[in-house]
């Protein structure tokens, strides 16, 4: 385990208000999550039949590019502990451009599914489907903007292992992104 | 290379692991449809609980904020793992 004198203590990485408002979105989600299982129980041949035409692969390579975005967002909080202050800028653009292919690969799938003539209002399977990762899209663009204006600060040196607050609380929001994530994926493209 | 010895790195390895076992391995047909499902869940949700206490860095985090993260993943494992189970497999 990590013994470096900045988390000798037990302490709340960032600002405990973004703890808040991510506890808050994780609960938002799960009364989502938790209301989809009880329309599958409803209509579990139509759920079934139309998860069919979801590619899992797209939801497959998403999960390991936020995956990796966050690693890199792990890397770039480590950077500023230490004080490496010319390794922050790229592994936080690294971070965004890894959350611009999502929103790439989530284009090209949303485009799939509207040219094969499949609208949110197809079927309850498909509002789900759109609505879920619609809002989830939104945080992730919420986020690359926010890794954007991160990278930029990086680069003037703003961030260090004295002035990490914002880092880590964005951060903190950036990883909440990806775990919800993880839970939506198999949820829509993978139940069986 | 230190970075590749970093406790997160071998997490985010993990992870990814992980994920393709999930997209590409379980969800073939080889495996009935309730073992693979029920496989999927916990692997996310042991994926979901990494994340929280490696990368949002929870492990180090006051209890009561870490217990209140953790509850969170027991809860909705547990009620999707629960609504599936009630509803007995299509296919």
């Amino acid at each position: 385990m990590s013994t470096s004198p900045a988390v000798a203590t037990r302490r709340l990485p960032g600002v405990e208000g973004v703890w808040v408002f991510v506890l808050a979105d994780m609960c938002f989600f799960g009364v989502l999550f938790v209301s989809f299982m009880q329309e599958r129980i409803k209509q579990g041949a139509l759920f079934e039949t139309a998860r069919h035409t979801l590619n899992p692969d797209f939801g497959g390579i998403n999960t390991l590019i936020l995956l990796t975005s966050s690693w890199f967002v792990v890397l770039a909080v480590d950077a500023a502990k230490r004080d490496r202050l010319a390794t922050i800028p790229k592994l936080l653009l690294a971070a965004m451009l890894c959350g611009i292919a999502f929103g790439i690969s989530k284009a090209i799938e949303y485009g799939g599914k509207l040219a094969a003539g499949i609208t949110p209002m197809s079927n309850d399977f498909y509002m789900f489907y759109f609505s879920l990762t619609g809002i989830h899209l939104l945080h992730v663009i919420g986020g690359c903007v926010m890794l954007t204006v991160f990278w930029l600060k990086a680069r003037r040196g703003e961030f260090d292992s004295r002035n990490m607050k914002v880092l880590e609380s964005g951060a903190t929001y950036w990883h909440m992104v990806d775990l919800l994530w993880i839970f939506l994926f198999p949820l829509l493209y993978l139940l069986r | 290379m230190a970075l590749l010895t970093k406790p997160a790195t071998l997490v985010w390895l993990f992870l990814m692991a992980a994920t393709c076992v999930t997209t590409w391995g379980l969800s073939k047909d080889q495996f009935t449809a309730s073992v693979a499902t029920l496989s999927i869940i916990l692997i996310a949700a042991i994926k979901v609980r990494l994340v929280l206490l490696h990368f949002m860095e929870l492990r180090h985090a006051p209890l009561p904020w870490r217990l209140l993260l953790e509850a969170w993943v027991l809860v909705v494992t547990g009620a999707i793992a629960g609504f599936y189970l009630h509803a007995a497999p299509v296919a």
